[in-house]
């Protein structure tokens, strides 16, 4: 196991006092972004504030919404892409975004979390999906590193 | 691995071959059709990279062919062809993309350019409010579980009984607007929940909705049969399955991660993961993506229906003003069983498309009656604010690229750049100064879709023309842009 019951507040903007560990790269027709983590769990976390904060995420103040999220993978790169496809689906499917995320569960290919948001009040850019093109989770220096690729 | 002019073998001034030899993994070539000054953009990325990894599959035959209006996209590059041998040979819902079915849809107009241009303003503001766009707008065609399915498995010609298209425009439909073998049951309830609500919306990116004139006719007796008036209008519909389409790929990809170990598939790019064709999870996807494509033609059938209402709204009070008649309606994101001539031997594929069309010659019986003599229509959009294409596939062509052609312009600026370096309010100024009303919802994404962005889409017709893969009837110049 990697992490159990951990809280993480995602805040999708660029005076966020959070620090910022994605970076937009380039692509001729998609989207692209790198990511570092110290661990799989900041990954994700850096990863989904990456994924917020390029299409522009804000969340409309008030009532907040929890949903659970259980998802497996074959592994964490799998994990990874799927976390953040489950994102946009629940975006699409029900206009929600996410601030907060408690990980109940997390290894190598399983999560168990809750997220709690509400309705989006900005979404900038359609994301059609995650891809898995020349994915890979990479050891650093300082953690973990993932370049991912955005169909728009 | 990042490849070099000199990696490539020159076979005449439109074709470039990857041979085998260049890496130890390809079990087939990869043709690229480019001139000089394109191939110089493929080079630019990794498209041909990615061209060499689609050809490291198993199964494949022939060759990958690149179209010369190629970028780099993920796993497939934009412009890729390839055929798989059916039923030995592999289906990949990587290759064939997350919008599945995109495609273009042209209508032509009697009306005229010149009488038309006191009303184009009014056109372009009611095609904008008829016609939904941009991220998160829902569809104006809400649908029961039960008609989605009938959607899934009959396309288009759902559209028909609800007097939302003609008999005519099913057949200048692509497979007559509705795949056979279609199963709602294999997509998932996320994908239907993603897909629900969007039918009849154009989406955001680099879909759009374009009225056009057009401008030079080349074949005078192919663009009287399809009905393309000198100095009329037209219209030009770009668009897919929206997120249905995005959700079956995005569950298929996910889910083959475990097939391509099931079976000891190696990639070299888990986005082109795929299973053996008739596995029953390539069946189950295909019958999956073939719902998606049907969705995708109902798609275009509502926006059509949408446009014809608007120009009914602005034009319907003149006298003699006849409906829009559709052109053709064509997918360039697709998997198809197809038989082929490869190498001296006939053989049924399973030909994946991304970025690239059907483009069959004369004679093919899924054309219309009409358009059989001439061959199947191929409808090249270029970038907004420049010219586009429809021309006709050859006979010769089955043999060069299965049958396939160029999509569109192709990207040379990363959307990225073209934000950095482009404002979209001072390009909605400068293309309504051309002549052009643009009609968007995001100045951000209008500058993502610039001209600059793009090839000049007439250098790569003129490679088609010349690589002999199609031949051009006529060229249209856009006078209205809607987009998302």
């Amino acid at each position: 196991m990697i992490l159990k019951d951990t809280n993480f507040k995602i805040i999708p903007s660029s005076e966020s006092a959070q620090a910022k560990s994605f970076e937009e790269i380039e692509h001729t027709a998609d989207w692209a972004y790198r990511v570092r983590g110290e661990n799989l769990a900041q990954l994700l976390i850096q990863a989904t504030l990456g994924l917020y904060s390029l299409v522009g995420m804000q969340l409309t103040p008030g009532s907040q919404t929890t949903r659970s999220i259980q998802l497996k993978g074959i592994d964490r790169e799998s994990l990874l892409v799927a976390w953040l496809n489950e994102l946009l689906y629940f975006h699409e499917s029900e206009g929600l975004g996410f601030e907060q995320i408690k990980i109940q569960y997390l290894d190598e290919t399983s999560i168990e979390a809750k997220v709690t948001g509400a309705p989006t009040q900005q979404w900038l850019k359609d994301i059609k999906a995650v891809t898995y093109h020349n994915l890979a989770i990479c050891e650093t220096e300082s953690g973990l590193e993932v370049t991912l690729v955005l169909d728009v | 691995m990042k490849i070099r002019k000199q990696d490539l073998q020159r076979i005449d001034d439109y074709v470039w071959v990857i041979p085998t030899s260049f890496h130890p993994e390809m079990n087939v070539p990869v043709w690229i059709f480019a001139d000089e000054e394109l191939l110089e953009d493929a080079l630019e990325d990794l498209s041909l990279t990615q061209g060499v990894n689609v050809a490291c599959l198993p199964g494949l035959v022939g060759h990958v062919a690149i179209m010369p209006d190629v970028h780099q996209g993920y796993g497939m590059p934009i412009g890729g062809v390839m055929a798989a041998k059916v039923p030995e040979g592999i289906i990949s819902p990587g290759a064939v993309g997350y919008d599945i079915n995109c495609g273009v849809r042209v209508l032509a107009s009697s009306i005229e350019y010149q009488t038309a241009i006191p009303y184009l303003n009014d056109l372009a503001s009611t095609l904008y409010r008829n016609c939904p766009s941009g991220v998160g707008k829902g569809g104006s065609l809400p649908l029961s579980v039960e008609e989605f399915d009938h959607i899934c498995r009959q396309g288009a010609r759902w559209a028909l009984g609800k007097g939302y298209a003609t008999q005519e425009d099913l057949e200048r439909t692509e497979e007559f607007g509705c795949l056979e073998g279609a199963d709602p049951a294999k997509a998932s309830q996320r994908a239907k929940q993603r897909g629900k609500g969007q039918l009849g919306t154009l989406g955001a990116g680099n879909h759009f909705l374009e009225v056009d004139v057009v401008d030079e006719v080349f074949d005078t007796e192919a663009a009287r049969v399809m009905g393309l008036e000198l100095g009329c209008l037209a219209v030009q519909i770009h668009c897919g399955s929206r997120g249905f389409g995005h959700q079956i790929c995005t569950d298929y990809v996910h889910d083959f991660q475990w097939a391509v170990i099931n079976y000891g598939i190696k990639l070299p790019d888990r986005e082109l993961v795929c299973a053996p064709f008739d596995s029953p999870e390539g069946q189950a996807y295909l019958a999956a993506m073939k719902a998606a494509a049907n969705y995708a033609f109902a798609n275009r059938q509502a926006l059509a229906y949408h446009a014809r209402r608007s120009f009914q709204e602005v034009f319907g009070s003149q006298p003699g003003v006849q409906p829009l008649r559709q052109v053709y309606d064509i997918a360039h994101n697709m998997a198809k069983i197809e038989t082929h001539q490869i190498e001296g031997e006939e053989l049924t594929v399973c030909v994946h498309r991304k970025g690239a069309t059907r483009a069959f010659g004369a004679g093919f019986a899924g054309l219309p009656a009409e358009y059989r003599p001439l061959g199947q229509p191929v409808l090249v959009p270029g970038s907004m604010g420049t010219e586009s294409w429809i021309l006709l596939g050859t006979k010769a062509n089955e043999e060069l690229s299965f049958g396939s052609s160029c999509h569109g312009a192709g990207r040379v600026m990363s959307r990225r750049q073209a934000k950095r370096t482009i404002r979209g309010d001072r390009l909605r100024e400068k293309l309504e100064q051309e002549g052009i009303n643009i009609r968007a919802g995001s100045m951000p994404g209008l500058a993502e879709e610039a001209p600059q962005a793009y090839k000049n889409v007439s250098r790569v017709v003129e490679t088609v023309s010349k690589a002999g893969i199609a031949h051009k009837v006529a060229r249209l110049r856009p006078i209205a842009v809607v987009k998302g």
